[in-house]
């Protein structure tokens, strides 16, 4: 199940090419109007390329140089959108049983392979509401089970958490982690989590063209791309769960709140926060809160109307008056601190 | 259980809004009152009366049907599809909606009549048009048939072709997905759209006169009938206009309740 | 009826609007003759070329005067007439509707026939089905078209078939002498059943074929004067006119027999 995707659209500068290995998940990053819509609807075969060639699994979807051009129904291409678009006149398993059915399966088989996939993403108890009955997270979990029902060479997924509440992104995301783990698939989005918790891989779009690719943390730690840097700006710790807190390799401890299922000891996570939540002290001041980091400034730059103090795993943003006040400079030695209800804890 | 009052109207608007309102409701009270009540069984129970309800209903309804069958398509493309010349085509297709019916059943006679532009190869094939109960049908689709194209195209607009292209990755193939997904999506539309249809077969006048001619039970639908019995029998005509507005009622009535819930 | 009701409206509004017009004409131009007066008549309207003729003779005679007509259905200028239109003179297409004026509004006065009008064969003028005789209307695979039983000329139809003893089988019935000519001059139908006038007045686009059982039914035309005129002198002038030999000579010039 691999994809190697090669196309250029003119009228939307799009010059792209990339390959998917069997079984990997590749995030597809970029900013608004980078062409990251336009490389899913290529595959999907909502989109025709001026010139080139998509081939997925061995088969020609489409090819400028001898005509093909599968009908997006031949593609065995699944596509889930940031919105659920559950069929709103059919109940959630009728949804799912839909891919079956026009694939030529036998109607209980199609229904019983619908309750298995409710039952997967964890909303068989609703298999018999209406779009309309559910909530928006349960929705694009039933959208998810439509998607994977087809069993699809290809997943793709156009920002599947976007549109979700902050406290049930979590809990899909992890449920997205453990269906993606051996399926290929290619996951738009801008939010650097869903990149590092669900993706193998990375591509970074920009204008219409790759600007940087690699394996995921490789990319979001050394970010080459402005918006690369930006978008890894989020404080990223990894460690291992131990009771109620994260302890780094060097033996710091970090607490937090954990989104998604809780994880159990000894499981690896990641504790993330946001530059915007890190308060920087001198170096030897006393009472310390609970997560505290000791870090030497390595740079700082101006980020809109803050300033951004980067030292080599964390960074900060803070205001002008406060790089005055407290003197800060490259190369001095700090003490970062976040309060525990700033950070977010991730099961891997 | 608290009421939603949503934005104040200006409270001009409610002058010239009952005004409206009168003007078209007390025509209906007027028909009303002017009915002879007495006789009024045997008047709509008459052969001629009976006779012209029947043709009505059921060339209402087999133009109804022809409508639902070339304007669903018709829709689709309208709305589905690009091409060139196409707001053009829109504006010649919707032509029945705002042309006098007259010129409706002139253009079909000239079209479909003995010297129309088919006329020498329908009587080459041996098939009279004029003067026969399909020729009623016709009329009435030719100013009927905007009406559901108008209606089912806005409603495909509306529902946009989202759920269609999740529907084709799944891969349901364009007729399957006609069938489960766009058809079900803009029912309430189509079926608006069929009833606006038939309310307008069955009022339908002046093409159905100019084109098909009147025959009591061959062409002489509920409106021609009361157009004549005017002449001779004006409260025959009242009974009828009366028939006539409730079944129209009971038309709108019975199909409204199915747009709202949905 | 809705739809009559309707057009009854229009109708009086535009009468309405002329005789407004012609009053203001008559305040604004005060360099002609004092007043102008207009004489309203209703008359069928198989009779709108006679009596618009007619209408420009009596204002030529009358100074000051101005004929305005409504032409229509007898029945429908009839139904006018009891809703108050305000007619000076009234000539109706039969006696049956004239009968249906009631005293109230006749003014006492019997109306009196002016002319007559029977029917004629009119068929397309390559005449596609040979049609030569009355008989023939009843021949098989003719379209023959005839007026609707409830309306004069459909009942003289009724009357003169059944008077020969043939009986027609028609593709449709129409409301009105119009309707059936215009299915014969479309070519839609073989032959028709109009009156002398109609195929005198549709000239070379019909074929006219007299037949002569036709003077079994005679339509006779009468006129009166309306109760409540204001112009009775003005309107038992404009009768007299259409009775005389000026009248008369138009009418016969149509194809209108004596009564």
């Amino acid at each position: 199940m691999s994809l190697d995707f090669r196309a250029r659209v003119d009228d939307r500068g799009l010059d792209v090419e990339f390959a998917i290995a069997p079984g990997e998940t590749v995030a597809l990053l970029g900013p608004n109007g980078a062409g990251k819509s336009s490389v899913l609807s290529l595959v999907a075969g909502l989109l025709h390329p001026d010139s080139g060639q998509v081939v997925l699994n061995g088969r020609t979807l489409v090819s400028t140089s001898d005509g093909t051009d599968l009908p997006p129904h031949r593609r065995h291409v699944a596509l889930l959108a940031q919105q659920p678009l559950l069929f709103p006149h059919l109940t959630l398993r009728e949804n799912v049983a839909f891919g079956p059915r026009s694939l030529g399966r036998p109607r209980g088989e199609s229904r019983n392979q619908a309750d298995l996939w409710l039952a997967r993403v964890g909303v068989a108890d609703l298999a018999a509401r209406k779009p309309a009955e559910v909530s928006g997270g349960q929705g694009q979990r039933a959208a998810l089970a439509r998607a994977l029902a087809v069993d699809p060479q290809l997943l793709l997924l156009d920002e599947p958490l976007a549109a979700l509440d902050v406290a049930v992104a979590p809990d899909l995301r992890h449920t997205l982690r453990q269906l993606l783990a051996d399926r290929t698939a290619l996951l738009v989005t801008h939010d650097v989590l869903d990149a590092l918790l669900l993706a193998d891989r990375v591509l970074v779009l920009d204008h219409g063209r790759i600007v940087e690719h690699g394996p995921t943390r490789e990319v979001l730690s050394h970010p080459r791309s402005p918006y690369t840097a930006q978008l890894a700006g989020l404080n990223l710790l990894s460690g291992t769960w131990q009771d109620d807190h994260v302890v780094l390799p060097d033996g710091t401890t970090v607490h937090g709140l954990v989104a998604g299922p809780p994880p159990s000891s000894g499981e690896p996570v990641v504790a993330t926060f946001r530059p915007h939540a890190v308060a920087i002290y001198p170096d030897q001041v006393a009472g310390s809160p609970r997560n505290s980091f000791d870090v030497q400034i390595t740079e700082i730059e101006p980020l809109g109307d803050l300033f951004r103090v980067r030292t080599e795993r964390l960074s900060a943003d803070v205001t002008a008056q406060a790089v005055v006040d407290l003197g800060l400079a490259a190369q001095m030695p700090v003490r970062f601190s976040v309060k525990a209800t700033e950070v977010a804890i991730y099961g891997l | 259980m608290g009421r939603d009052r949503g934005v104040s109207l200006p409270r001009w608007v409610f002058v010239p809004a009952v005004i409206g309102a009168t003007f078209v409701v007390l025509p209906l009270i007027a028909i009303i009152t002017k009915v002879d009540w007495s006789h009024f069984g045997d008047l709509i129970t008459s052969d001629s009366s009976r006779a012209a309800l029947w043709l009505s209903l059921r060339t209402s309804a087999a133009s109804t049907v022809l409508c639902v069958a070339i304007g669903v398509p018709m829709a689709l493309v309208l709305a589905r599809t690009s091409f060139p010349g196409q707001r053009l085509l829109r504006s010649l297709v919707l032509l029945p909606l705002v042309l006098p019916p007259v010129v409706g059943g002139l253009a079909l006679l000239y079209t479909f009549g003995r010297r129309g532009l088919l006329g020498h190869v329908l009587e080459v094939m041996n098939i009279q048009i004029a003067f026969s109960t399909i020729a009623v049908v016709m009329a009435q689709t030719f100013v009927a048939l905007p009406f559901l194209v108008v209606s089912l195209e806005g409603s495909l607009r509306t529902a946009g072709h989202r759920y269609e292209v999740v529907a084709a990755t799944l891969g349901a193939s364009p007729s399957t997905v006609f069938r489960r997904i766009t058809l079900p999506l803009v029912m309430p539309g189509l079926l608006a759209g069929a009833v606006l249809s038939f309310a307008r077969a069955l009022g339908e006048f002046g093409a159905t006169i100019t084109f098909a001619g009147s025959l009591q039970g061959v062409t002489r639908t509920l409106p021609l009938e009361i157009y004549l019995q005017r002449e001779e029998d004006p409260n025959a005509a009242v009974a009828l206009s009366l028939v006539l507005v409730v079944v129209a009622v009971l038309v709108i009535g019975l199909a409204r309740p199915e747009r709202a819930r949905l | 009826m809705l739809a009559s009701r309707f057009r009854n409206a229009i109708l009086t509004a535009l009468a309405a609007v002329v005789v407004a017009a012609s009053l203001a004409g008559c305040g604004s131009d005060k360099s002609k003759s004092a007043r102008t007066t207009t004489l309203t008549v209703y008359a069928a309207s198989s009779l709108t070329g006679t009596f618009t003729e007619l209408g420009s003779k009596f204002e030529a005679a009358h100074a000051g005067v101005k004929v305005s007509f409504s032409f229509g259905g007898s029945s429908d200028l009839v139904t006018q007439i009891e809703q108050g239109a305000p007619a000076d003179v009234f000539a109706s297409a039969d006696a049956g509707n004239m009968d249906k004026l009631t005293a109230e509004h006749l003014d006492g006065r019997t109306p009196k026939n002016f002319a007559s009008n029977t029917l004629e064969i009119v068929t397309p003028p390559d005449n596609p089905a040979h049609i030569s005789s009355f008989a023939d209307l009843a021949k098989k695979g003719v379209d023959l078209v005839i007026c609707a039983a409830e309306v004069p000329c459909g009942s003289a139809a009724q009357a003169v078939a059944s008077n020969a003893g043939i009986n027609l089988a028609p593709v449709s019935e129409e409301e009105s002498v119009k309707d059936v000519l215009a299915k014969v001059t479309s070519g839609e139908a073989d032959a028709g059943l109009v009156y002398v006038t109609d195929v005198k007045a549709a000239g070379a686009t019909v074929k006219g074929i007299t037949f002569p059982e036709a003077s079994t039914a005679v339509n006779t035309y009468p006129i009166t004067t309306v109760k409540g005129s204001k112009n009775l002198t003005l309107a038992t002038e404009f009768v007299e006119l259409v009775l005389s030999s000026t009248g008369q000579t138009v009418l016969a010039d149509a194809g209108f027999a004596q009564p």
